[in-house]
């Protein structure tokens, strides 16, 4: 680069070839990109999977790199690991319906109803949580859910029986649904925001009732924004375990719990396990294509 | 021509400097017999990977300005993650790990610990005889580390709501349910099985870290029955010291460092050793063999094995020191302490303890029949946590 415009030189003569080969210009400048998510991405997902077919050393616990399928058939085989799985898809799914059922009116209003200024503002306070770190959002809610908490302390003061919520799958379905809200929103948003006015405007033109035109208008267009949604909080739910770790009850142990707690002794069985909500998601991946979520993301 | 030629300069002094920074840290230990022979000058840092409350700045902030060695400290929950942590990008991440006794010997037979010269560490002299060459880190007489503190596995209550407990049963009775909390950790099948050898004793169970299968699934069989009770089975240390402190917990299992934090919190809460007596540990910090400051990991050693550093931090955490100089220094902390945590005469309490150790298939009588500790973690995770 010091050496100024150069007439002839090796960069000079690769950018010719370029020029008169323009496969060869595209290859160039797609490799690097490729290049990274294959090593980044890729490589990293096919080192995880072919360690779920090693096994460990009993004392050690150092990973004895001996193929079998062991860790498969302890995951089929054994009932907790079931139970496990079935109870993350269920909070998940539990946590995703709610953000759905909240987001719709709450991203209808935003898209439809509220004058431009407040629209603003409902945008913002629905992502402004995302600006807080994850652990401080994760225990303001132990906060606000312990025994002598603002739950319990604003209960006394209307009067109604205290509440004993934290560290239990309530406590989890309700900080799930709030940590991954605005995940939601947004892109619910983006949806009915596209709904054009006449569509509105002709349904009532028709006698149609208000509810009527949610149901038929409204809620149909928006569906392609929830399944986007429910991606984001499916997804982010299926893998986490700091929140089962802090609010959680003694049934709380998820699937990525249970990764947690083998990855430091038994790495091959984590690695095994980490494939369940992978496949998981391929199949929840598939069901949203058809719904057109990734027309919303 | 001479920008290329300054350039090429430049990437050899790079390079002599980059070789300069990784050759000078092992000048100071010269090694002959894989032991160095003499402490050299610090690398300025020093990386560990500690219980919480074994790094407080009442004794790391002057070990920094004596030693020019900067602690940086990473806390792990469990002797697991310590061991994982150890072996985090091939080792050598972290200078010196403490090692409790279920994680030592791992770490000395999955080569990951360089052994130690106890001549360079004159306080070691003055350890009681017990804590000299202990199994959980000296093997075949090489030392891979020097001992540190060990105390016991507390049962803690809340003196306000519970009478005071004499046994271990108060955390297996269904009138407690909703008021225990249990470390989420599966050497505390140890804790079942120790209660087991003295409330079931037809099962014959003589080292609850020995555990034949039917031994072993009784006390499986004990903690499932526990699971309902339980109201959370806490992560880390500060977990179970909220629990006590918002009044979620009043019965658990824990350990003298979350006892002396709830007090200094002033809680109302104090901790036993019931009749059944007790798990406890014994402490290690050990080094890595790729450790990248070992001149300052032997200034630790000697630092921390010091009769002053070993009452301050034996005060300060709740337990017992092994460097039996400590006793009047206790004393003088914080009145009638050494008496308290016993270390006027450690060996005989610390042989009424069961120490932390890994379990493995050898039961130590010859025979292969005991239940190893990958059973035990998918034991805890599959069938006690469910």
């Amino acid at each position: 680069m010091t050496e100024g415009p150069a007439r002839s030189g090796p960069l000079r003569s690769l950018s010719r070839l370029a020029w008169r080969r323009p496969w060869l210009k595209a290859l160039g400048q797609l490799v690097p990109p490729l290049g990274a998510f294959v090593v980044v991405y890729v490589a990293a997902l096919v080192a995880l999977l072919i360690t779920g077919f090693w096994t460990t050393d009993e004392f050690t616990n150092e990973v004895v790199r001996v193929w079998g399928l062991g860790n498969f058939h302890d995951l089929i085989h054994t009932p907790a690991w079931r139970t496990v799985t079935v109870r993350t898809v269920l909070i998940a799914s539990a946590v995703t319906v709610t953000c759905a059922v909240l987001a719709v009116p709450y991203a209808y209003f935003m898209a439809r109803i509220a004058p431009p200024r407040l629209r603003v503002a409902l945008l913002v306070a629905s992502i402004l949580p995302l600006w807080v770190s994850y652990l401080v959002r994760v225990y303001s809610w132990r906060l606000i859910l312990n025994p002598d908490g603002a739950l319990n302390w604003a209960l006394a003061k209307l009067h109604l029986p205290q509440q004993s919520i934290l560290y239990s799958n309530t406590a989890l379905w309700l900080v799930f649904t709030y940590i991954w809200f605005p995940f939601m929103v947004l892109p619910v948003y983006a949806a009915l925001e596209r709904v054009p006015g006449s569509y509105l405007e002709a349904s009532a033109d028709l006698g149609a009732h208000a509810m009527t035109t949610f149901r038929r208008i409204v809620f149909p267009l928006a569906i392609p924004g929830i399944a986007a949604g429910s991606i984001f909080t499916f997804s982010l739910t299926l893998g986490d375990y700091i929140a089962p770790s802090l609010v959680g009850g003694t049934n709380s142990q998820l699937i990525g719990s249970t990764i947690y707690s083998n990855f430091q002794l038994n790495l091959p069985f984590a690695a095994a396990f980490s494939a369940v909500p992978l496949v998981i998601m391929a199949a929840y991946l598939v069901v949203m294509k058809r719904l057109g979520a990734f027309e919303n993301l | 021509m001479r920008k290329r030629i300054r350039g090429r300069h430049l990437v050899l002094v790079a390079l002599a400097a980059l070789v300069g920074a990784l050759v000078v840290p092992s000048i100071g230990v010269s090694k002959s017999t894989g032991l160095p022979t003499s402490i050299g000058k610090g690398e300025g840092a020093l990386t560990l990977v500690a219980w919480q409350g074994y790094t407080e700045a009442a004794w790391v902030k002057p070990f920094e300005k004596q030693t020019g060695c900067k602690v940086s400290a990473k806390y792990a929950a469990s002797s697991d993650e310590m061991v994982s942590l150890m072996r985090t990008g091939g080792g050598g991440q972290y200078d010196m790990v403490s090692a409790s006794g279920d994680a030592s010997l791992r770490l000395i037979y999955g080569g990951d610990l360089a052994p130690a010269n106890v001549k360079l560490v004159p306080a070691w002299h003055n350890f009681f005889a017990a804590f000299k060459n202990p199994a959980t880190n000296t093997v075949k007489g090489v030392h891979y580390g020097i001992s540190l503190q060990f105390g016991p596995n507390l049962l803690l209550y809340n003196t306000k709501k519970e009478k005071k407990p004499t046994s271990w049963s108060v955390i297996y009775d269904a009138k407690n349910k909703g008021k225990i909390t249990i470390p989420n950790n599966p050497i505390q099948i140890a804790d079942a099985a120790l209660y087991l050898s003295k409330t079931q004793p037809s099962l014959g169970i003589t080292d609850p870290y020995e555990l034949t299968q039917t031994q072993f699934d009784a006390a499986i069989k004990l903690l499932k029955a526990q699971h309902p009770l339980v109201k959370k089975y806490w992560g880390t240390a500060s977990d179970q010291t909220d629990l006590f402190k918002n009044g979620a917990s009043t019965l658990g299992a824990s350990w003298p460092y979350m006892l002396s934090q709830l007090l200094t919190a002033k809680a109302p809460v104090a901790g036993v050793i019931p009749k059944e007596g007790a798990t406890g540990w014994l402490d290690t910090w050990m080094l890595s063999s790729k450790a990248k400051h070992p001149n300052c990991a032997y200034k630790w050693w000697n630092y921390v094995s010091s009769p002053k550093v070993q009452a301050l931090q034996a005060t300060t955490y709740g337990e017992t020191p092994v460097n039996s100089k400590a006793c009047p220094l206790m004393d003088k902390l914080s009145k009638g302490s050494c008496a308290v945590y016993k270390a006027n005469a450690p060996d005989a309490y610390y042989r009424s303890l069961k120490y932390w150790k890994t379990p493995l298939t050898d039961c130590g009588n010859g025979k292969k029949d005991c239940v190893p500790y990958t059973k035990w973690v998918t034991a805890w995770t599959s069938q006690v946590l469910g």
